[in-house]
């Protein structure tokens, strides 16, 4: 794995690499896609002649539930362009969403416009076969890239700063040098991240890479300057401008708008049937979104619907809602959130959902239909609130700045403050930008899952209510816990629920559906309460696990008829995920092992099962966590 | 019995049969993985193989449709190139050219030549495989890195 803090800079290790303690880049973990026998067997034999640690796989789905299962274990993916299970570039962007590790095509084609669909779709490289092994020497690059974008993708201008400065002298300047800047600039954040939360101080040391957390109010005030400038012609010069923000910097929201982008176009294009851009979106993109805490499942059903609470997110937010859906957050900022969410939900959801809600708004309209609607009737308390709001900052986050940008809407919650901070702690100690921050987030769940146990039963009972956001939260527990499990797996303590700790068990790979883990949430929730929510899980796993087009139209329908919908549609959300997830389709199996993992996934399960939809991660489209993780 | 090896080695690199990709190939043989280029190459004639059936099937059955022919001799191309079958490669582009304007009775045309260039290589290939493992490991693990 690529350690930051090891990580020297290009120069320690990679050239030659002799001279140097510093092995990067070998150990790189790659993680290599190809239908193609001959082509994989060449392509690994070159990746371990490069000292790199290879995983060769035949078939996207395998690789994205690969990826999902380990999410820190690896650190960059090469995919082929042309298969037949799924298209590379569909793999290429549910990594990006998802995960956020830098991928490379490849295909024999050549053909220019092909080349530019990798770069529109976020390839780091694209590579001609046959390949030289000369092309694979330097895709470590990609990685440190990557890494060092978000190191300096920090609310914290200081940081920023250092890390710019540190990029520029990084090649050039010896490996002390950058190790040392790098963990100034690492500690800084590190830092501040403990300022906020102080709860993983542990986690912080860890973290590599502090990002910028893109609370749902900072979303908010992001997609209102982009609107206002015209998606189209937004710069990040000027929202940064419109946002005013002090600490924020132009590479913050370069990052954030990247993403948003993204998400955008994955809402307009697969809005109606897939969940999975919006998914992968979400999920995948920052554990940040985890600090759901704040969202007392109020934020997790808006972001379970927007799909773009991540799992992470959702987890938190479950945990938050269902721990104190009061104290975790604060009303005036549900709302916000709850807006922030309508925005990047209805992008997301676009097709999915909103449908009902917005209409043909894409952007933000739709989300503003679909958690608000859901919202009151979900949540009666303001805990509920949070969770969504949460959600949407996580969908906000996720949208744009996935990685740091989750983690900072949830926090900024303010329901768990420590539990925002968790986020980030545990966001900085994964140095890989994707994963961590899920672990983050999954960090700070545990202490306001403790404060939120309480909430958590609460909500439970509001659950029944408004499937919704009972769904989310327990999805956001659950990808929570699952993140939870790397860092400190409280088990259930907040929650109260033995879920909690089920999910912290629940390997990661839920994280990613969002959706999922909102029903699993559900489900989790169910085992507890035996109320509706089950009910309400099986009717958002099964949305779930339809395909974008069954999603859809559940979720719609859920979102926005009564209550008793909304709590299927805190499985619509998560449905609306799921249909995200549908495309992964890597799913199911997760989904299995969740439920196996889970005792309260008996419920879910056998909702599941029903339905006969995977779990998909996508199911949360929340901004791309995936709540699959959600072992309901 | 080396230098015989060597020698027709150089023969297929001359009339065009193997291209640089193979010499790559080559390069990531060591005394580790001593068969590696034998090896790969198994891969590819059995893979391609079933390729070529799958062509072969769709082309009989005379519906011609050309985007799944197109498919799967992309693949076949890919595969092919990352070996080095260079003239096996030019066949399959002009087959798949064949496949962009529509044209069948090219496209049958062509494909008779790639099978033939596969065929051909195939032979050449093992003949080449069998006398470098009878000549020695030196020659066919030779890694000039």
């Amino acid at each position: 794995m690529l350690n930051p803090g090891q990580g020297r800079g290009p120069d320690s290790g990679v050239a030659g690499g002799s001279s140097n303690s510093d092995p990067f880049p070998a150990g790189l973990r790659v993680l290599v896609v190809d239908d193609d026998p001959t082509c994989l067997m060449i392509l690994e034999r070159m990746l371990r002649t490069c000292l790199y640690r290879v995983t060769k796989c035949n078939r996207a789905e395998i690789a994205l539930s690969l990826l999902r299962k380990n999410k820190n274990g690896f650190d960059i993916v090469i995919s082929d362009v042309h298969m037949p299970d799924m298209d590379g570039f569909k793999l290429l962007e549910h990594v990006g969403l998802e995960m956020d590790l830098p991928v490379i095509m490849m295909s024999a084609d050549d053909s220019k416009s092909v080349v530019l669909k990798g770069v529109t779709h976020g390839a780091v490289d694209y590579l001609i076969k046959p390949v030289r092994i000369e092309a694979l020497k330097n895709i470590w690059q990609h990685v440190v890239r990557k890494k060092r974008n978000e190191w300096n993708v920090s609310e914290h201008s200081g940081s920023v700063e250092e890390t710019g400065q540190r990029e520029d002298g990084d090649n050039n300047s010896s490996s002390a040098n950058n190790e040392g800047s790098w963990r100034s600039s690492r500690k800084r954040k590190e830092e501040e991240v403990d300022e906020q939360g102080g709860d993983d101080k542990e986690d912080a040391s860890s973290l590599k890479k502090p990002r910028v957390v893109w609370s749902v109010e900072l979303h908010q005030q992001f997609v209102a300057a982009v609107n206002q400038l015209g998606v189209d012609k937004a710069v990040p010069k000027k929202i940064l401008e419109m946002m005013n923000v002090p600490g924020l910097t132009r590479e913050n929201v370069a990052s954030h708008l990247q993403k948003y982008r993204i998400y955008l176009r994955r809402l307009g294009g697969v809005s109606q049937h897939q969940g999975n851009m919006n998914h992968s979106f979400m999920t995948g993109q920052d554990p940040s979104f985890g600090p759901l805490s704040t969202l007392n499942g109020f934020d997790l059903q808006a972001l379970a619907a927007a799909g773009q609470l991540p799992a992470q997110s959702l987890a938190q937010l479950q945990a938050a809602g269902l721990a104190r859906p009061p104290s975790l957050s604060k009303p005036g900022m549900s709302v916000d959130q709850r807006s922030i969410f309508s925005f990047e939900n209805p992008k997301i959801r676009h097709g999915q959902m909103m449908n009902s809600g917005g209409g043909g708004n894409k952007q933000m309209n739709l989300l503003h239909g679909v958690p608000m609607g859901m919202e009151p009737r979900q949540f009666a308390g303001g805990g509920q609130m949070r969770v969504q709001q949460q959600q949407q900052q996580l969908s906000g986050g996720r949208a744009v700045g996935q990685n740091v940008q989750s983690s900072g809407m949830m926090m900024p919650v303010g329901g768990g403050p420590s539990m925002l901070q968790q986020q980030q702690q545990v966001m900085l100690s994964s140095s890989v930008p994707r994963r961590s921050e899920t672990s983050s987030g999954s960090r700070v769940l545990p202490a306001a899952a403790t404060t939120q146990s309480v909430v958590f039963n609460n909500f439970s009972s509001e659950l029944p209510r408004n499937s919704f956001p009972l769904a989310s939260a327990p999805g956001i527990s659950v990808s929570y816990q699952e993140e939870v499990n790397s860092s400190d797996a409280k088990g259930g303590a907040g929650f109260g629920n033995p879920s909690y700790d089920i999910f912290n068990s629940y390997p990661q790979q839920y994280n990613n559906n969002n959706d999922w883990d909102l029903q699993n949430m559900g489900m989790v929730f169910n085992s507890h309460q035996d109320t509706t929510a089950s009910a309400a899980f099986s009717s958002s796993s099964s949305t779930q696990r339809t395909r974008a087009e069954h999603v859809q139209n559940h979720h719609q329908q859920q979102q926005f008829p009564s209550q008793s919908l909304n709590h299927m549609n805190g499985g619509g959300s998560v449905r609306v995920k799921s249909e995200r997830v549908a495309e992964t389709v890597t799913c199911p199996p997760a989904t299995t092992l969740f439920q196996e993992q889970y005792n309260q996934e008996d419920l879910m399960s056998a909702l599941l099962k029903q339905e006969g939809l995977p779990l998909v991660d996508n199911e949360f489209d929340f901004d791309g966590y995936s709540l699959d993780n959600i072992p309901v | 019995m080396q230098r015989q090896v060597a020698l027709i080695k150089q023969s297929l690199f001359d009339q065009g049969y193997l291209d640089e990709q193979f010499m790559e190939l080559e390069e990531l043989q060591d005394d580790v993985n001593p068969n590696f280029v034998e090896e790969v190459a198994t891969l590819y004639f059995k893979d391609s193989a079933r390729l070529i059936n799958s062509i072969d099937q769709a082309l009989e059955r005379g519906s011609f449709d050309f985007n799944r022919l197109d498919n799967y001799m992309h693949q076949f191309k890919g595969s092919s190139s990352s070996i080095g079958a260079s003239k096996v490669k030019t066949e399959c582009t002009m087959f798949r050219e064949y496949c962009r304007v529509g044209n069948a009775e090219g496209c049958l045309m062509t494909f008779q030549q790639v099978k033939k260039e596969h065929a051909t290589l195939r032979k050449k290939l093992e003949h080449y495989f069998q006398l470098a493992r009878q000549a020695g490991p030196k020659e066919t693990a030779r890694r000039s890195k």
